[in-house]
């Protein structure tokens, strides 16, 4: 007994977690599910791309379009405007809304929690993969659109939508702060697609819940009765990202929708513990 | 005289004795699982097990019986700390349940794996799991826990391919990932062929030997009479009895039985031998044996004139022991 023990080497506490998410991270970025649906997101700028490119700008002088036909970055902030209402955060909605049901609907958390994982540290690193899976996407789809922008549109100092212009480093420096800040408002996303996915063994009804709740709350903020309701919606603030291309930076309204997003992650993540640390595994 | 029960050799005495180190050295004091009073009642009202009692020396290779749904899996769950108790408590190991679980390895109501991961990409997902392993040999244990299990060949194939038998294994191979004190097995055998049955029993037997105690749920009382040295039958919610598999038997004493075509020959005298409980039928007489030695009672009756054909003491099997104590109806505990 004592030859096999110490075949067991010793681990810390800091590499147990880390050994854990390594191994989510490749369940999650090996998944064929997972790359398709990063793979889809990330075609959609380049068929906008090719598609203002065929097309020109006609009837849109000043628009947006015409600054996109204009100027490579611009491509990556329309097409951030165009998947950060619906797409993003439904594809987010897959991984986070799998993360807890997944696991209880195929047996394997009642495994992995006599391995045992611990059900505070499992759930930690299955929102940390959620996150990072958010991230991932935008860096991914950013990425995408950048590459297609400096193809088919000239490189150069960019306009920005209040008019001024800045040099394309700086333009490049502030499609950076949009990708944090979209992650922000994904990792925002995940915080309630996990919560939800400690209330079910069914991963679909978790990711369903999650793009109905995105859906209902896009509907909410078109109805002007419910004006004031707006500022604490997350799709509300996912948008907020254009913030970053006027001049000066209106720092206060990112630093609220960034407190919102906190405030999402602190309430959802706690909701989402305090139901899985007491919760019957019975699947 | 021909011996020919079945049932006289399945109850031979264990093989091994139970291995359990002195008390004194043992901090549980030499048991690997006790439960006070452990209750657990579900919400909808359903209580599935009610007040357990239950100590299961270390060493013991220990039967876990009963009925389906007698409370064998939701005992099993809330030892794993996936269920919470509603009432007593527990104790693996004689350690808090998150310092014993690393030594506890565990096939609970059968294999769950990632169908589109290999049988050894399974392996390694549930080794990271363990904050008791480290990453760096991780390989070499996976690779080492899937030959005892007879699934080397297989490592590379997907779960999604794997026969019922290979899952199942494959689920014991991640209960063997790291060297154990306890193995808790829900049902082992479930769906393995004769031979992956008797190899699941020779591993148990192996393990147990290396001085891990195996606790081990199973429908197939022939095959805990032969792997294990301690039983105990849960019967709605309730443990009905439990013990060495020698004091189970005990109490339900041995019955002689007597092939022959005079019945009331023989039945005649073996009343007269004192013998209780004669009963004739068909081409034999049987009795209880008591204290009688049945070489003495065979001679008896050959001396006057009973043709004896054959004649076997038969001990109460495990099967008889068990549907003794939890009924012989058909319906499910519920
Ligand atoms: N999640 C649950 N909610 C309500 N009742 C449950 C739940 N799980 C089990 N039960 C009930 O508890 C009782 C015991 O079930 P359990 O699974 O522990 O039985 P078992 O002895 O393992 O049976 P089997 O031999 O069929 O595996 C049953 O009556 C069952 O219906
Ligand atoms: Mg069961």
């Amino acid at each position: 007994m004592s030859t096999a023990e110490a075949l067991v080497l010793p681990a810390t506490r800091t590499s147990v977690t880390w050994r854990l998410l390594r191994s989510e991270l490749a369940l999650t970025f090996r998944r064929p599910r997972n790359l398709v649906m990063m793979a889809i997101l990330a075609a959609v700028p380049i068929i906008i791309g090719v598609v203002i490119r065929l097309v020109g700008s006609e009837g849109d002088a000043g628009g947006m379009i015409a600054q996109t036909a204009g100027n490579s970055l611009m491509l990556t902030v329309v097409s951030l405007f165009v998947l950060v209402p619906l797409l993003m955060p439904v594809a987010v909605a897959v991984v986070a809304g799998d993360a807890i049901a997944g696991e209880a609907g195929t047996g394997t958390l009642r495994y992995l929690l006599t391995a045992p994982a611990g059900r505070g540290r499992l759930l930690a690193v299955k929102y940390l993969n959620a996150v990072l899976f958010g991230l991932a996407l935008t860096l991914t789809v950013a990425t995408a659109a950048l590459l297609t922008g400096l193809v088919l549109f000239p490189a150069g100092d960019v306009t920005l939508l209040s008019g001024t212009t800045i040099s394309l480093g700086e333009g490049l420096l502030r499609v950076l702060a949009m990708v944090g800040y979209v992650a922000a408002g994904m990792a925002a996303l995940a915080a309630v697609a996990v919560a939800l996915s400690t209330f079910t063994e069914v991963a679909i009804g978790a990711i369903a819940a999650t793009v109905v709740l995105i859906i209902v709350t896009q509907v909410l903020r078109a109805i002007p009765q419910l004006d004031w309701l707006a500022p604490y919606l997350l799709p509300t603030r996912w948008t907020g990202f254009d913030g970053l291309l006027r001049d000066p930076v209106p720092m206060s309204e990112i630093w609220q929708s960034l407190l919102a997003f906190g405030a999402y992650i602190v309430l959802f993540c706690s909701l989402a513990w305090a139901r899985f640390t007491g919760k019957d595994i019975t699947s | 005289m021909t011996v020919e029960s079945p049932a006289e050799l399945t109850v031979r005495a264990p093989e091994r004795a139970p291995a359990a180190p002195p008390a004194a050295e043992d901090p549980a004091g030499g048991a690997a699982i006790v439960t006070r009073g452990l209750t657990k009642r579900f919400r909808g009202g359903q209580v599935a097990v009610d007040g357990l009692d239950l100590t299961v020396p270390a060493g013991s290779v220990f039967g876990f019986l009963g009925p389906n749904g007698s409370g064998k899996t939701t005992t099993i769950r809330m030892l794993l700390g996936l269920v919470a108790p509603t009432g007593g408590t527990h104790e693996l190991l004689g350690l808090p349940l998150a310092r014993a679980l690393p030594a506890v390895g565990a096939v609970v109501e059968g294999p769950a794996f990632y169908p589109y991961l290999s049988g050894s990409a399974n392996l390694l997902r549930f080794d990271a799991a363990n904050p008791a392993a480290s990453g760096r040999d991780a390989a070499r244990r996976v690779g080492r826990a899937l030959e005892r299990v007879g699934l080397s060949a297989a490592a590379g194939k997907r779960y999604r391919a794997y026969s019922l038998g290979m899952r199942q294994r494959l689920a014991i191979a991640a209960a063997l990932l790291t060297p154990r004190r306890l193995l808790v097995l829900d049902e082992p055998t479930n769906g393995l062929d004769p031979q992956g049955t008797r190899e699941v029993r020779a591993l148990v037997k192996e393990i147990a030997g290396d001085g891990t105690t195996v606790f081990v749920s199973s429908h197939l009382l022939a095959e805990v009479e032969q792997m294990c040295t301690h039983a105990g039958i849960m019967s709605h919610g309730r443990l009905v009895a439990h013990g060495t598999l020698t004091e189970l038997h005990a109490g339900r004493s041995a019955r002689l039985r007597v092939e022959t075509p005079d019945l009331a020959h023989a039945a005649g005298i073996l009343a007269s031998l004192g013998l209780a409980d004669v009963r004739a039928a068909g081409e034999e007489v049987t009795a209880e044996l008591g204290e009688h030695a049945p070489d003495r009672v065979n001679a008896e009756l050959v001396r006057q004139g009973v043709a004896v054909r054959g004649l076997a003491v038969a001990r109460p099997s495990l099967e008889e022991v068990f549907v003794g104590l939890t009924g012989e109806g058909f319906d499910v505990d519920g």
